[in-house]
């Protein structure tokens, strides 16, 4: 066991139904203090990594150790984890202030500490004067405050939490994961965060596993999944990313792939040190926003002639799709002043990318 | 963010608009509506109202001897006799009046007293031998006819008998009667009995509610929980009584319970009884029979309280630190309340209404206020007394849904939470 880690997954396996596994071979170590999220499409694994963890589920195989003590057969009561559900959960029949003292019943702690406990946390979420509302009588943002709390108020170490913003809107959202983090700062609480929202996984996490299909793609910060996907699927799910389809005709000495894309165009990518060079069937993936256009594209390795089928004004930004031939297209990200006119659809472009801007995969 | 329109006359046109814009659509919801309404206030107001109506009526000493009743109505009701003209009047009423009215009202007068009705009847055969004569003579005649008529109390049990509207039944049902004086008493202790049997009918539908709630709430939890074919078996299981008709399903309790029915052979069989139990026309039975006909009014508000509890909650409670059973205590007991409430309210206004069932499977000492009204209904046709034990038992329900509508919340028990 890696000194630091809170929790470690060992082998662990999940099947439902004895024939299928929702989890392969799960290895992962949870760092004390971390806000690790688990990101991934539904049916993917995630959610049921994280009932494992509180305890709603058994693993059919393996271990899950806590604080180096292996946990899988300790009912959820016993654990100690707290738990923010997607729905909140917040027990209907009581008030704020009842809801965050029944941690603290429940463990037995005297009417004071209770009393001291319910304060802090209903400071911490700023809910003062709610106290004696009932759930129902909440908005959606307080609720989700009032379950962060109730998870947090028997200051356990670690913090699971299932989706908890997927019911809020757009702008509450944003505001409720800068609290989250603030919290988490402040608090110094090992978080666990389930979600398939990848820009809320970018902006909140220190680390971030992303699952495919039972199993752990890639597992990083959020900087190195972004610039240094491990794989094709990595580069897809996190942010926008042009796949090209290609050939990869063996490699040059110089460290360099080439690869012969569907058009019969040609592209270098360079390849980071370490990495060995696929051949045959690749797949080439440039960020929309690295890509240059028009005069400044004409000075980079790789250069493609296309034309704009589609252009979307964005504000801040404009979005264009380019078909590059061979039934290719790329995504074209810029901000507004640095397209060199206003583009039109069916006009001729040329686009281009730094070698160290495509990524190679098999 | 609405915002209120701040002239008057903007403020008046705007609700003017607003009324006319929804005026059509309220008056097709209104017209919808409208057969539903006549059908509920012809079948069930109506006939409320008339039994809340005939409860107090009283036409019959008024219809038998309208003047004697207008008289007897001027007398005091002092101590000794009425006046003479009193007599004379009711000597000449009781000559002249239809067979039939006589025969009401002396139906009518033997409620008050025993035994005026053959009083009533002997002296109408005997009346027309009585030659007319002045009013102190009558009175004589009349003692002389029979002597009870020299008795204060049948004559006050007669103005009582006068008014259009009386007390008397409503009090019978409570075992309560008016003395000579007027003054409201208990009746005496040898004929008090709607109470023993109005409290004896609250005892039944309580425990009935009780055992059924015991046995329907871990039932309603497995069906809640129970998934696929399994929860369609049992809400199958639970329905079934529903379908079939009472009298069969009673009759078949009788075939398996009676001394050489199903149940008892069995238990001789396995050596369990020397002797055959004694399981039905008696309290047994009628525990037996009832709980099995009322489960399916507990069960099913207490599955769908239930099934509207998503697993989630006792998720949580677990999560924060609670052992399953005072998760259940702490969590999900109280989010079952409304359908407890509602499930014991209705199982509870159902029992104590029942008739057909407790009067073939209990004995003549478990009847039921229902057996009672039926009683008074159909056999003595007496529609006073049946009236009035219906409106006591209405009156018993009302207030217990008041209590339960308090408690649990009237939108709740209504199902609209």
């Amino acid at each position: 066991m890696t000194r630091g880690n809170i929790v470690e997954f060992a082998g662990v396996q999940k099947s439902y139904d004895g024939r299928h596994l929702v989890i392969h071979d799960l290895d992962l170590g949870i760092r004390h203090g971390e806000f690790l999220t688990l990101l991934g499409a539904s049916g993917s694994g995630k959610t049921t990594t994280l009932m494992m963890l509180a305890g709603f589920e058994t693993p059919t195989r393996g271990h899950i150790l806590m604080k180096g003590v292996p946990i899988e057969h300790l009912p959820p009561h016993r654990r100690g984890i707290g738990v923010v559900f997607q729905n909140y959960a917040l027990f209907p029949h009581m008030s704020v202030a009842q809801n965050l003292a029944y941690p603290l019943k429940m463990r037995g702690d005297d009417r004071a500490t209770i009393a001291r406990r319910v304060e802090k946390f209903v400071h911490m979420v700023r809910l003062e004067g709610m106290e004696h509302r009932r759930p129902s009588e909440l908005s959606g943002g307080q609720q989700q405050r009032v379950a962060l709390a109730r998870a947090l108020v028997f200051e356990p170490d670690l913090v699971l939490m299932d989706e908890p913003l997927g019911a809020l809107d757009k702008a509450l959202r944003e505001h409720m994961q800068d609290e989250i983090r603030q919290i988490h700062r402040e608090l110094g609480v090992t978080v666990v965060y389930v979600t398939h929202d990848q820009s809320e996984a970018l902006a909140m996490s220190d680390r971030i596993a992303i699952f495919q299909d039972g199993r752990i793609a890639q597992i990083a910060a959020p900087e190195e999944l972004y610039e240094r996907p491990a794989s094709a699927f990595v580069a897809g799910f996190i942010g926008e990313n042009n796949l090209l389809a290609g050939r990869s005709e063996g490699s040059a000495a110089d460290g360099r792939c080439r690869i012969t894309l569907a058009s019969g165009a040609e592209a270098r990518a360079a390849l980071p040190g370490g990495r060995t060079r696929p051949t045959g069937q690749v797949t080439l993936a440039v960020r929309p926003e690295r890509l240059a256009i028009g005069r400044p594209a004409e000075l980079l390795a790789n250069r493609l002639r296309g034309r704009i089928t589609d252009v979307a004004y964005l504000g801040d930004h404009l979005r264009a799709q380019v078909d590059i031939g061979g039934g290719q297209r790329m995504i074209v990200r810029k901000p507004v002043d640095q397209f060199p006119e206003r583009p039109t659809i069916g006009a001729e472009i040329l686009v281009g990318w730094r070698e160290e801007d495509g990524l190679v995969f098999s | 963010m609405a915002v209120a329109v701040a002239h008057g006359a903007e403020a008046a046109e705007l609700r003017r608009a607003w009324h006319r814009s929804g005026q059509r659509r309220r008056l097709v919801s209104l017209l919808l509506v409208a057969p539903l309404f006549l059908y509920v206030l012809l079948t069930f107001m109506l006939p409320i109202g008339l039994v809340l109506y005939r409860a107090f009526e009283n036409p019959e000493l008024i219809e038998a001897f309208p003047e004697t009743a207008s008289t007897l109505s001027g007398w005091d009701g002092g101590e000794g006799l009425p006046p003479d003209p009193v007599f004379a009047t009711f000597a000449r009423e009781l000559a002249d009046a239809p067979k039939r009215a006589t025969a009401e009202a002396a139906r009518r007068l033997n409620y008050e007293i025993s035994g005026f009705r053959t009083l009533i009847s002997s002296s109408a055969r005997k009346i027309d031998s009585i030659e007319p004569a002045e009013p102190s003579a009558m009175r004589d005649a009349l003692i002389e006819l029979d002597a009870r008529w020299g008795e204060p109390a049948y004559w006050h049990a007669m103005k009582r008998a006068t008014p259009s509207y009386t007390p008397y039944y409503i009090l019978a049902a409570v075992d309560l009667r008016q003395d000579d004086r007027g003054d409201v008493v208990q009746a005496p202790e040898d004929q008090r009995t709607y109470v023993d049997i109005l409290l004896r009918t609250l005892r039944i539908a309580a425990v009935v509610t009780l055992v059924c709630l015991l046995l329907g709430f871990p039932l309603a939890n497995l069906m809640a929980n129970a998934s696929g074919p399994f929860a369609v078996v049992l809400m199958i299981a639970v329905m079934l009584p529903f379908w079939t008709s009472l009298l069969a399903r009673t009759s078949a309790w009788i075939v398996l319970l009676q001394k050489e029915g199903l149940v008892n052979s069995l238990l001789a069989w396995l050596g369990l009884i020397q002797a055959p139990l004694e399981l039905i026309f008696n309290t047994t039975g009628l525990y037996i029979v009832m709980v099995h006909m009322m489960l399916p009014f507990m069960v099913l508000p207490l599955y769908a309280t239930m099934k509207g509890i998503p697993p989630h909650f006792m998720k949580a409670s677990a999560s924060l630190g609670a052992h399953p059973l005072r998760g259940f205590l702490h969590v999900y007991l109280p989010m079952t309340l409304p359908g407890v409430g509602a499930g014991a309210l209705l199982t509870f206004i159902v029992t104590v209404g029942y008739y057909i069932t407790p009067s073939l499977v209990a004995s003549a000492s478990d009847q039921m206020v229902g057996y009672f009204i039926a009683f008074f209904a159909n056999t003595t046709i007496n529609w006073g007394m049946a009236s009035a034990l219906g409106m006591v038992l209405l009156a018993c329900v009302v207030v217990l849904y008041l209590i339960a509508a308090r408690m649990v919340g009237i939108r709740q028990l209504a199902g609209l939470k």
